[in-house]
C-alpha cells in the first residue's frame, strides 16, 4: 500500500480538481437523496387526502431535482475522471522520460515484454485507483452518511434492519473480485500455454509435417484446450455467482423493508410513503454498497501496479556525466589506453589490456572472427558503456569527463543490426540532424547510394518505413543507416560492418564516395568483406580481445594471419561468382 | 498479445453488421447444444417472470395488507408475512435458476469454442508449406486464440441473452399495462427517448472508443519502438525529439479518454432524468389516479419500481449490436481460414508405397516458389536404393529446394518425380513423408523433454527404440549428463543446448523413426570440434545402407559419399565422385580448396 504514496506530488498538482470534484460529490448526493422524500410527502399527502401542493407540483419538484444533481453528476465525473486522465499523461510522459534516460545494459538485461506491459497494464492500473476508486469512496462515503441519517430519521429501527445484507454484500464483492482475479491468472497462463502451443506449432510446421505428427499435435493441442475449459469453467463457477448473489442479498434487504417495514406501518410506527421511500433508498445504497468491494479491489492492484511502476522509476541510468562536462568543439583524436571491458555477468572480458591510438582524421579498420570483440570496441567509443579498466581518451581528455551529447553528436554511428523507426525515409535518414537542409540529407541519400531506390518507391522518401509503408531490402535499411550517419556530418563516422547486405557493386559505389567523405574526419571501420577496408590508413586485427596485428593492406596480405587468410578465401570467392 | 503491432489491429478496419449467411453458419456450432441452448433460453423465460413478480408482490401486500386498513391488525400482519414468504421464495428461486442459467450459459459457450479451436488448427494442420509462408505466424495465432475469444462472447453474452432482454421488457410492459393500460401509456411516453438516448450513446462511445484504441496502439508502439531502438536515439541525440513525439501521442490517446469521459459524464445523468420524468409522471398522473380511486398505492409503488428496471435491458440491447459486430468480423476471419484448402492435393485413391527397391528419379524438374522464378530448371536425377549422394553448391543453388520437393511439401510445376517408378503424387502423403527422415539445417526443438523431441508423441516407438537411436545418433553422451537425462525439459526452442547438441538430437529423431531415405541438410554454423567429431562419426553409422541425400557445407564430410552432384542457379553442373571432380577441374575443385585454404589456418 506503501507504493502509492509515490503518487502524492502528482496528486497534489490537480489538488483544486480533486476538491472540487468531493464538493460535487458531497452536492450531487444531497440532492439525489433528496427525491424519495418528496416522494414520501406526496405519497402520505395523498393517503390522508391533504395534499398542501398540487401533483404537478411535486412531479416538478421531482424532476428538477435530478436536473440539479445531474448538472453536479456531470461535474463530478468530468472533473474527477477528467484529472485522472492527466496524472496518467503524466505519469506516463515521466515514465517514458525516464527509460530515455536509462543506459543500454538496462535495455539488454530486462525484457521488452515486460517493459511494456508495466508502461500499459500496470500504469492502466494506477489510473484506475487515481479516478474510479477515489471518486467512487467518495461517493460512498457521502451517500452512506446522508443516505441512512436520512433513512434513521425516519425510521431508526428499519433503517438498522435493511441495512444488515449491506455490509455483506461489499464483502462478498471483494472476496468474489479477488479469488476471480486470482482464476483469471490461471485462465491467463493457460491461455498463453494455448498460444505458445499454436505458436510452436506453426514455427515448426515442416518438423510436424516432416514426422507426420499432425495428429499428435491435434491430440496435444486438445489437452491443453481442454484444461483452458476447465479453468474457465470454475471461474464460471464463481463469476457464476456474482450476480446471483447479488441479486439475492439486495432482494433480502427489500424483503426485510416489505416485512418489518409493512409491519411498522401496519402499526402506525411508519407511513405508507415512508415505506417507499424506503424503497427507493435501497435502491440508491445498492451500488455504492458494490462499489466499496469493488474499490478495494482496485486500490489493491493500484497498489500492486505502482510497486512494479516503481522499480522502474528506481533505476538509476550506468552511463552518467560528471558534474562539468567538457563541452566543446570534437577534434577526433582517439587513443585507448590499456583498456579492458567485461560485460556484466560474462565469465570473461571482451576486450582485454587493449592499447591504441588514432589520430585526428585517420582512417582504421578492424578486422576479427566472429566474437573477437569488435562491436563492443565500437560502443565503447561511443560510451554505450564505460570501459571496464584503462581509458579512452578523446582528443586527449577521459570520455567520461566529457558531456555525453557532446560526443555522441560528434559521432555518425552506423550500428551493426540496423534499426529504423516506421517513420519516413525522409525523417529516418535525418533523425540525429532534423535541423539540416534538405539538400545535404539528399546529399547523404546520395552517397548512401539510395537515390535510385527512392524513385522506384510511391512517394520518394516521403515513403513510410515498415509494415505501414515499405518492406525494405536489408541492404535497402542498412544504406539508410549509412545515410542517416553521414547527414549529421560527423567528426567522427563509424562503421559497424554496415554494409554486409548491400551488393558488391553497389558497396564499391559507396565506399568509392565516402573516400572523399572521409578526408578530414576520424573514421573507424568494422568489416568482413575486404573491399572495405583495404583502403584503410591502418588495418587492426582482433583476436581474443587483444590487437593481434597492426598495418596497411599490402603489408598484412604479406603476412600468414587472420588478414591473408580472409583475402585468400574472397580472391577466390569472387572468381566463382565471375564464373556465372 | 502483441504488444505495439504499429499496424493498425485488423478490428479497425471492419464495418460488417449483421450478415446472416454468417450468422447461421455460426449457430450451427450451436445445433450438438441445442438442448442445453433452448433449455437456457426456457430459464431466461422464468427468470424475466420471476423479476416481473418482485414489484407485483409489492403491490398485493400494500394493497391487501400494509394499507389495507378497513382489515384487522393481525389478519393484516398474517398476510404482510404470507407475502414476505413468497416474496423470499421468489428471492430464492431467481438465485437458483439465475446460476444455471450463467452455467448452462457458459459451459456451452466454452464448447463451441472448444470445437471451433479444435477445427481451426486441425485445418492448419493440412496447409501446405505455401500457406505459413505468405501468411504471417501472428495472425494465424490470433485466428485460433483472439477471434475464438470474440465469438465466445457472441454466444455467451450476446445470442441467449437477447432473449432475456427481450422477455425482461416484454414482459414489464405487459405487467404495467395489466396494472393500469392508462398510467402505463403515460410512462411509455419516455421509452423512445430512453431508447434514441441509449443508441446516440453507445454510437458515441464506441466511435470514441475506437479512437481511444488507434491512439493508443500509435502510443504503445511508439513506446515499443523507442524502447527496441534506444540506443539508436541515444546514439544519435534525439532523446529530447523522440519524448516529443511521445508526448504529443499522449496528449492525443488523453484527450481521445477525455471525449468519452464527456459522453458518460453526460450520460448518466440523463437516464437519471430520464427516470425523474418517469417517476414524476407516475406521482402526477398516477397520483390522479389514486384521488379518482382508479388506482391503488400498491399499484403505484409497483409502477415505480417497474420503472426503475426499465433502463437495464434497454442499454444491455444497445449493446449487444457491438458485441455482434465484432463477432462479425472475427468470424470473417475465421471462416476465410476454414474455407481455404490444402495446398496439397492427395490423390483419392491414394496408394501405399511399398519398400523402395530400386530408386529415386527425378524426371525434367521444374520449381519456382513464385511464378517463373525458377529456382529449380530441368533436373534430371537418379538415386538409386542405398546409393549415398551429396549435393553441393552455393547458397541459393537449389539444394535444399530439391530435398523439400522429395518429401511433396511443395509440387513441381514441371517434370515428375517418382518412387521406384510411380509418380510421388499417387502416394498417401503421410505414408510418403514417413518414410523418409529429414534433418533440417535449423533444427527445430518443441518445448517437452528430450524424449518428446525424439519421439515427438509416437506411441509406436518403443523406450528401447529410442534410447538406440540416441547411441547411434552419439547423443546418449550429453543426454546422460543432463541433469534428468531424457526427462530434461528442452525450453522454447531448444534454448540451452548448443547447435551440435541439437544436432544430435535431431539425428536421433530421424532414426527413431528409422527412415528408408536420410536427408540431411547440415549445419552452417559454428560447432565446436569435440561435438564435430561426434556428428561425423554418427553420420557414418546413419548412411551404411541407407538411401541418402546429404546437402554439405563443409566438403570434408562428404569425401565417403557415392556421388557428389554440384549445383549452381538450379542446375546441375558437375556429378561424379571425389577424385572424378578434382580431376575435372570446375566449380568443385575450386570450392574444395577454398575450403582446404581455410582449413590449413585454423
Amino acid at each position: 500500500m506503501r507504493s502509492l504514496l509515490r503518487l502524492r506530488p502528482y496528486v497534489e498538482k490537480y489538488r483544486s480538481s480533486f476538491l472540487i470534484g468531493i464538493f460535487y460529490v458531497l452536492l450531487t448526493n444531497v440532492f439525489t437523496l433528496m427525491s424519495p422524500l418528496v416522494l414520501k410527502r406526496a405519497i402520505d399527502e395523498l393517503r390522508a387526502g391533504t395534499l398542501t401542493h398540487s401533483l404537478v407540483t411535486y412531479a416538478g419538484v421531482i424532476v428538477a431535482l435530478a436536473a440539479i444533481q445531474g448538472i453536479f453528476r456531470y461535474g463530478m465525473r468530468k472533473v474527477m475522471i477528467g484529472a485522472s486522465r492527466e496524472i496518467e499523461y503524466d505519469l506516463r510522459n515521466d515514465l517514458f522520460a525516464h527509460i530515455e534516460s536509462l543506459s543500454l545494459p538496462f535495455f539488454e538485461r530486462g525484457n521488452t515484454g515486460d517493459l511494456m506491459a508495466r508502461a500499459t497494464n500496470d500504469l492502466n492500473a494506477v489510473r484506475m485507483f487515481i479516478g474510479p476508486a477515489i471518486m467512487y469512496i467518495a461517493n460512498t462515503f457521502f451517500i452512506v452518511v446522508i443516505g441512512v441519517s436520512l433513512m434513521l430519521g425516519i425510521d431508526w429501527k428499519l433503517t438498522l434492519l435493511a441495512m444488515i445484507p449491506f455490509p455483506l454484500l461489499s464483502f462478498a464483492v471483494n472476496y468474489l473480485g479477488s479469488r476471480l482475479h486470482t482464476l483469471y491468472g490461471q485462465i491467463q497462463e493457460q491461455y498463453s500455454s494455448i498460444t505458445t502451443h499454436v505458436q510452436e506449432n506453426i514455427s515448426g510446421i515442416r518438423v510436424v509435417k516432416a514426422f507426420v505428427r499432425e495428429r499428435e499435435e491435434i491430440r496435444r493441442f486438445g489437452i491443453l484446450n481442454r484444461e483452458f475449459i476447465k479453468r474457465n469453467m470454475r471461474m464460471v463457477r464463481l463469476w457464476g455467482l456474482f450476480f446471483p448473489f447479488m441479486g439475492l442479498l439486495t432482494g433480502a434487504a427489500l424483503l426485510i423493508v416489505l416485512w418489518y417495514g409493512g409491519l411498522r406501518v401496519v402499526n402506525g410506527h411508519l407511513t405508507l410513503g415512508g415505506f417507499i421511500a424506503f424503497m427507493s433508498y435501497l435502491g440508491m445504497l445498492t451500488w455504492p454498497a458494490i462499489a466499496i468491494g469493488w474499490v478495494i479491489n482496485l486500490i489493491q492492484r493500484g497498489a500492486a501496479s505502482m510497486q512494479r511502476l516503481g522499480e522502474i522509476f528506481d533505476e538509476r541510468p550506468e552511463i552518467v556525466e560528471t558534474a562539468k562536462p567538457v563541452v566543446q568543439p570534437v577534434r577526433g583524436e582517439l587513443s585507448f589506453e590499456n583498456i579492458t571491458f567485461q560485460y556484466h555477468g560474462a565469465e570473461a572480458p571482451v576486450l582485454r589490456d587493449l592499447t591504441f591510438h588514432v589520430r585526428e582524421g585517420e582512417t582504421v579498420a578492424v578486422v576479427g572472427a566472429i566474437g573477437s570483440g569488435k562491436s563492443t570496441l565500437l560502443r565503447l567509443i561511443a560510451r554505450l558503456y564505460d570501459v571496464t579498466g584503462g581509458a579512452i581518451r578523446l582528443d586527449g581528455i577521459d570520455l567520461r569527463e566529457w558531456g555525453l551529447h557532446t560526443v555522441r553528436d560528434a559521432i555518425g554511428f552506423v550500428p551493426q543490426e540496423t534499426f529504423l523507426f516506421s517513420l519516413s525515409i525522409k525523417n529516418n535518414v535525418r533523425f540525429g540532424s532534423p535541423d539540416r537542409p534538405e539538400e545535404e540529407i539528399r546529399a547523404a541519400c546520395e552517397l548512401a547510394r539510395l537515390t535510385n531506390d527512392l524513385a522506384r518507391f510511391p512517394n520518394d522518401w516521403e515513403t513510410i518505413v515498415g509494415e505501414r509503408g515499405v518492406l525494405l531490402s536489408g541492404g535497402q535499411k542498412q544504406r539508410i543507416a549509412v545515410a542517416r550517419a553521414l547527414a549529421r556530418d560527423p567528426g567522427i563516422l563509424i562503421l559497424d560492418d554496415s554494409l554486409s547486405s548491400v551488393d558488391v557493386k553497389t558497396e564499391e559505389e559507396i565506399l568509392r564516395g565516402l573516400r572523399e567523405f572521409r578526408k578530414g574526419r576520424t573514421t573507424i571501420i568494422v568489416s568482413h568483406r575486404l573491399s572495405a577496408v583495404r583502403d584503410a590508413d591502418r588495418i587492426l586485427v582482433l583476436e581474443g580481445g587483444t590487437i593481434r596485428a597492426v598495418g596497411t593492406h599490402e603489408e598484412l596480405i604479406r603476412g600468414d594471419g587472420f588478414y591473408s587468410r580472409l583475402y585468400e578465401r574472397q580472391r577466390i570467392t569472387r572468381e566463382l561468382e565471375e564464373l556465372e | 498479445m502483441s504488444w505495439g503491432d504499429p499496424v493498425i489491429p485488423e478490428e479497425e478496419v471492419i464495418s460488417k453488421s449483421l450478415d446472416w449467411t454468417l450468422m447461421r453458419r455460426l449457430l450451427r456450432y450451436l445445433k450438438p447444444y441445442r438442448v442445453a441452448v433452448l433449455f437456457s433460453i426456457l430459464l431466461l423465460f422464468l427468470l424475466s417472470g420471476l423479476g416481473i413478480v418482485g414489484p407485483f408482490i409489492t403491490k398485493l401486500a400494500i394493497d391487501r395488507a400494509i394499507a389495507a386498513e378497513t382489515i384487522a391488525d393481525a389478519e393484516r400482519m398474517r398476510i404482510l408475512t404470507q407475502f414476505s414468504l413468497i416474496y423470499l421464495l421468489v428471492l430464492v428461486l431467481e438465485f437458483g435458476i439465475r446460476y444455471a442459467q450463467t452455467y448452462i450459459t457458459q459451459l456451452v459457450g466454452q464448447k463451441v469454442m472448444f470445437d471451433l479451436r479444435t477445427e481451426i488448427f486441425s485445418h492448419l494442420q493440412k496447409m501446405s508449406l505455401h500457406y505459413f509462408h505468405k501468411n504471417p505466424v501472428g495472425r494465424l495465432m490470433t485466428r485460433v486464440t483472439g477471434d475464438v475469444e470474440v465469438l465466445n462472447e457472441l454466444f455467451t453474452s450476446g445470442v441467449v441473452q437477447i432473449f432475456g432482454d427481450l422477455f425482461l421488457l416484454i414482459g414489464i410492459v405487459t405487467a404495467m399495462l395489466l396494472l393500469n393500460a392508462k398510467l402505463a401509456l403515460v410512462v411509455f411516453t419516455v421509452l423512445p427517448v430512453i431508447f434514441f438516448a441509449s443508441m446516440l450513446f453507445r454510437a458515441k462511445v464506441r466511435d470514441s472508443y475506437r479512437n481511444v484504441r488507434t491512439r493508443l496502439a500509435r502510443l504503445n508502439s511508439h513506446l515499443q519502438e523507442s524502447i527496441t531502438g534506444m540506443n539508436v536515439i541515444q546514439l544519435f541525440g534525439a532523446e529530447k525529439r523522440s519524448f516529443d513525439q511521445f508526448d504529443g501521442a499522449n496528449a492525443l490517446h488523453r484527450d481521445a479518454h477525455l471525449q468519452s469521459v464527456h459522453y458518460y459524464a453526460v450520460f448518466f445523468p440523463v437516464v437519471e432524468l430520464i427516470g425523474a420524468v418517469a417517476t414524476a409522471l407516475i406521482v402526477w398522473y398516477g397520483g390522479g389516479a389514486v384521488v379518482q380511486d382508479a388506482l391503488t398505492f400498491g399499484a403505484l409503488a409497483a409502477f415505480i419500481q417497474y420503472t426503475a428496471s426499465f433502463f437495464r435491458p434497454i442499454r444491455d440491447l444497445s449493446e449487444k449490436y457491438n458485441v455482434l459486430q465484432s463477432a462479425m468480423a472475427s468470424s470473417e476471419r475465421i471462416f476465410h481460414l476454414l474455407d481455404t484448402k490444402p495446398g496439397i492435393p492427395v490423390a483419392p485413391d491414394a496408394q501405399e508405397p511399398g519398400p523402395l527397391s530400386h530408386s529415386i528419379t527425378f524426371e525434367d524438374v521444374w520449381f519456382a516458389y513464385n511464378e517463373e522464378d525458377w529456382v529449380l530448371k530441368g533436373i534430371d536425377l537418379t538415386v538409386r536404393q542405398g546409393e549415398r549422394v551429396a549435393l553441393v553448391g552455393a547458397t541459393g543453388s537449389g539444394k535444399t529446394t530439391l530435398v523439400t520437393l522429395l518429401g511433396r511439401f511443395y509440387d513441381v510445376q514441371k517434370g515428375v518425380i517418382k518412387l521406384d517408378g510411380t509418380d510421388i503424387r499417387e502416394f498417401a502423403l503421410g505414408n510418403l513423408r514417413r518414410r523418409i527422415g529429414t534433418v533440417l539445417q535449423d533444427v527445430f526443438l518443441f518445448s517437452g523433454t528430450i524424449d518428446y523431441n525424439i519421439r515427438l508423441g509416437d506411441q509406436a516407438i518403443t523406450e528401447e527404440r529410442m534410447l538406440e537411436a540416441a547411441q547411434v545418433a552419439n547423443a546418449d553422451g550429453f543426454i546422460g549428463r543432463l541433469e534428468n537425462g531424457y526427462a530434461e525439459p528442452v525450453r522454447e526452442r531448444g534454448a540451452g543446448l548448443s547447435t551440435g547438441e541439437k544436432q544430435l538430437l535431431a539425428f536421433s529423431r530421424a532414426l527413431a523413426f528409422d527412415p528408408e531415405v536420410f536427408i540431411l541438410d547440415e549445419a552452417t554454423s559454428n560447432i565446436d570440434s569435440e561435438t564435430e567429431a561426434l556428428i561425423q562419426d554418427a553420420l557414418e553409422r546413419i548412411l551404411v545402407g541407407r538411401t541418402s541425400l546429404v546437402i554439405a557445407h563443409r566438403l570434408s564430410t562428404i569425401q565417403n559419399v557415392d556421388r557428389i552432384i554440384v549445383l549452381h542457379n538450379g542446375e546441375i553442373r558437375e556429378e561424379g565422385t571425389h577424385e572424378e571432380l578434382m580431376a575435372e577441374g570446375g566449380i568443385y575443385k575450386k570450392l574444395y580448396d577454398l575450403e582446404y585454404d581455410g582449413k590449413r589456418w585454423e
